[in-house]
């Protein structure tokens, strides 16, 4: 039950184009910010969407090419959104056997296939409640089974845990990553902003920024090691571009990042130094250590990361937009505020330096290369 | 809210109450009973009960259909037919009849089809009568139904096909069951329409006593000869009214989901 897709895609002045293939039982997240296209992709792959051109092949079915254009109903997915849009008329045991019923089961059949599918996800005792009676962790749990209970060949997950609050959204993510596990046959595809969901769930990630494919890989080695300031930004890494130096990066203006270079990296080459933002200490009275990897800045933005409090730093050279994860306690014991003067240190150990394919300055630069490393 | 409102609201309050009051004291409630419980009232009630009654019917029919094209089509010229669907509800009634008259009257074009072919005659019936109100009716029931559907959007719908449903199916199991609150209050809407009925249908259907003469008619008639009488019957109006919006609960007619 493998996909392939192309798909060609105008909104306005907004031009999409994207390739990619899901092996059977694999899932492929599809990462990028909001307006990147990620939720154009799911409404073409679902027939929801018309694009301008596409060529879509669900286990060996032609969903959609120059002559073929199959609607919804007839194309064997399930969809689940960030909205659990549960029918609100029906109750909880109704919503999951509605797929069943449509596609021919009798009545009863259906109530049996929609209490297995509710027991799977832990919601049996849920069955006659309607809608309006179940909370939003609930009704999500809810519709994962609704989705699954048609048996389709393709499931499309549109940000599945983006309206759930804090608790319930690992519950609802260890679910998906338990259900989408148990089987080996469906291809899955996923969109999300959160790389975590991608780390936690899918195969294989696919980076999108302004309708372009940036990236292209098994999800561990594209969000540990990215090779555009972008996807960093996404996988929530530091980033900065050079060349490769002996016991590191030296950077467009010249200051060597000290770190480890990874196996293929070639000396002189277009390079990026790669590390997270808990390997960023920030110091207010200069650093009192070794001057490796040390930079002056001041204080560009703080916000509220889970746990942690991030800092982005601001300053004219390559420090420039670095994140550091401090504690709340060691950002109220540093007075830190937007404008104060730091030095950011970076322990060489923590960074990695991978190839590149070109070592723009700036994100935009290196988004314009061709930066994909499969198909 | 500033408090300022108060004052037209007052006056807007008044302009709608106090007609009524202003009927109820010239009514003369001990001739009430022997008023509306002559030949001539009850036929005219009855007839306009069963006519409103089957207006609304024709209304839902034909105008769920309706309201779901005029939402849910993609097609060019949809805003212009959204626009036309409101013509009744803007034209006088008069000339709504009128404008009946001359397509199925004797010399309307398909009037005259009609009475070539079918040997039908449609004007001056109780046939036309329902026309006239289904005619008027028509916008308030599809008005409300495409207003609900317009704004739950279709992404109910949407999932339903997802789920393999085919569109009739989408239709019967999730449009309709969808759009039930906002139907009932459509519903109301057109019935107290048609039964309050009255320039489209003396012009299309004439005042003939038992045939055409719904309680409206039967008011401005009797308004000339027994201006009693005519009280009492516009007290009967009056009570039915309140009797459809009691039934419908004040819910249902703002158009609240349930």
């Amino acid at each position: 039950m493998s996909l392939d897709a192309e798909i060609e895609l105008v909104r306005g002045s907004f031009e999409l184009t994207v390739e990619f293939h899901v092996p059977a039982g694999s899932v492929l997240a599809i990462l990028g910010p909001n307006g990147s296209g990620k939720s154009s992709i799911l409404g073409s792959l679902s027939g929801l969407l018309s694009p301008r051109r596409a060529r879509i092949v669900l286990a060996g079915t032609v969903l959609q090419d120059d002559s073929v254009d199959l609607p919804a109903h007839a194309r064997a997915i399930g969809l689940l959104s960030q909205d659990p849009l549960l029918f609100p008329h029906l109750s909880a045991l109704e919503n999951v056997g509605f797929a069943p019923r449509s596609r021919g089961a009798s009545r009863r059949r259906a109530r049996e296939i929609a209490r297995d599918w509710l027991a799977e996800v832990d919601a049996l005792e849920l069955a006659d409640r309607k809608p309006s009676q179940l909370s939003g962790g609930q009704a999500q749990r809810v519709a994962v089974a609704r989705a699954l209970a048609g048996e389709p060949d393709l499931l499309l997950l549109d940000e599945p845990f983006a309206a759930l609050d804090v608790d319930s959204a690992p519950a609802i993510r260890g679910l998906l990553r338990r259900v989408l596990r148990a089987q080996r046959e469906r291809a899955t595809v996923l969109v999300t902003h959160d790389p975590l969901d991608a780390l936690a769930l899918a195969d294989h990630v696919l980076v999108l920024a302004n309708g372009q494919v940036v990236e292209y890989g098994p999800t561990r080695e594209v969000l540990s090691t990215p090779r555009t300031a972008f996807t960093a930004r996404i996988a929530g890494l530091n980033l900065i571009t050079g060349f490769a130096a002996e016991d590191g990066l030296r950077t467009s203006g010249g200051y060597l990042v000290a770190g480890i270079p990874a196996d293929d990296v070639v000396h002189g080459e277009p390079a990026v130094a790669v590390f997270e933002p808990s390997a960023v200490a920030i110091y207010s009275q200069g650093y009192p250590g070794s001057p490796r990897n040390t930079a002056d800045a001041v204080v560009g933005s703080l916000e509220p990361h889970g746990p942690v409090i991030r800092v982005r730093a601001s300053s004219e050279g390559w420090a420039n937009g670095l994140t550091a994860d401090l504690t709340p306690a060691a950002v109220a014991e540093l007075g830190l505020e937007p404008g104060s003067p730091i030095t950011l240190s970076i322990k060489a150990t923590s960074v990695a330096v991978h190839p590149a394919v070109s070592a723009g300055p700036s994100p935009t630069t290196t988004l314009n290369g061709d930066t994909s490393r499969h198909g | 809210m500033p408090w300022v409102l108060w004052i037209p609201a007052t006056v807007a309050l008044a302009l709608v109450v106090l007609p009524v009051v202003g009927l109820l004291a010239r009514s003369d409630l001990t001739r009430f009973p022997s008023l509306v419980t002559s030949d001539a009232s009850l036929q005219a009630l009855r007839l306009s009960l069963v006519t409103a009654a089957l207006s609304t019917v024709i209304c839902v029919l034909l105008g769920v259909p309706l309201a779901v094209v005029l939402a849910r089509s993609r097609l060019r010229g949809i805003r212009v037919l959204r626009a036309v669907v409101l013509l009744p509800l803007v034209l006088p009634p008069v000339v709504g009849g009128l404008a009946l008259l001359y397509l199925l009257g004797r010399k309307g074009f398909l009037g005259y089809l009609l009475n070539v072919v079918a040997g039908v005659q449609v004007p001056f019936t109780a046939g036309a009568v329902v026309i006239a109100q289904t005619f008027v009716a028509m916008p308030f029931l599809v008005v409300s139904l495409e207003g609900a559907l317009r704004n739950s959007g279709d992404r109910y719908e949407q999932v339903a096909s997802t789920l393999g449903a085919r569109p009739w199916t989408v239709f019967r199991r999730v449009t309709v069951p969808l759009l039930l609150p906002a139907l009932g209050s459509g519903v109301v809407l057109s019935f107290a329409r048609a039964l309050g009925e009255f320039g489209a249908t003396i012009t299309f259907a004439g005042s003939l006593e038992g045939v055409t003469r719904t309680l409206p008619l039967e008011v401005y008639q009797q308004a000339e000869v027994d201006v009693d009488s005519a009280v009492a019957l516009a007290l009967l109006l009056i009570v039915v009214a309140i009797l459809v919006i009691a039934l419908a609960r004040p819910r249902a007619l703002e158009g609240v989901r349930s």
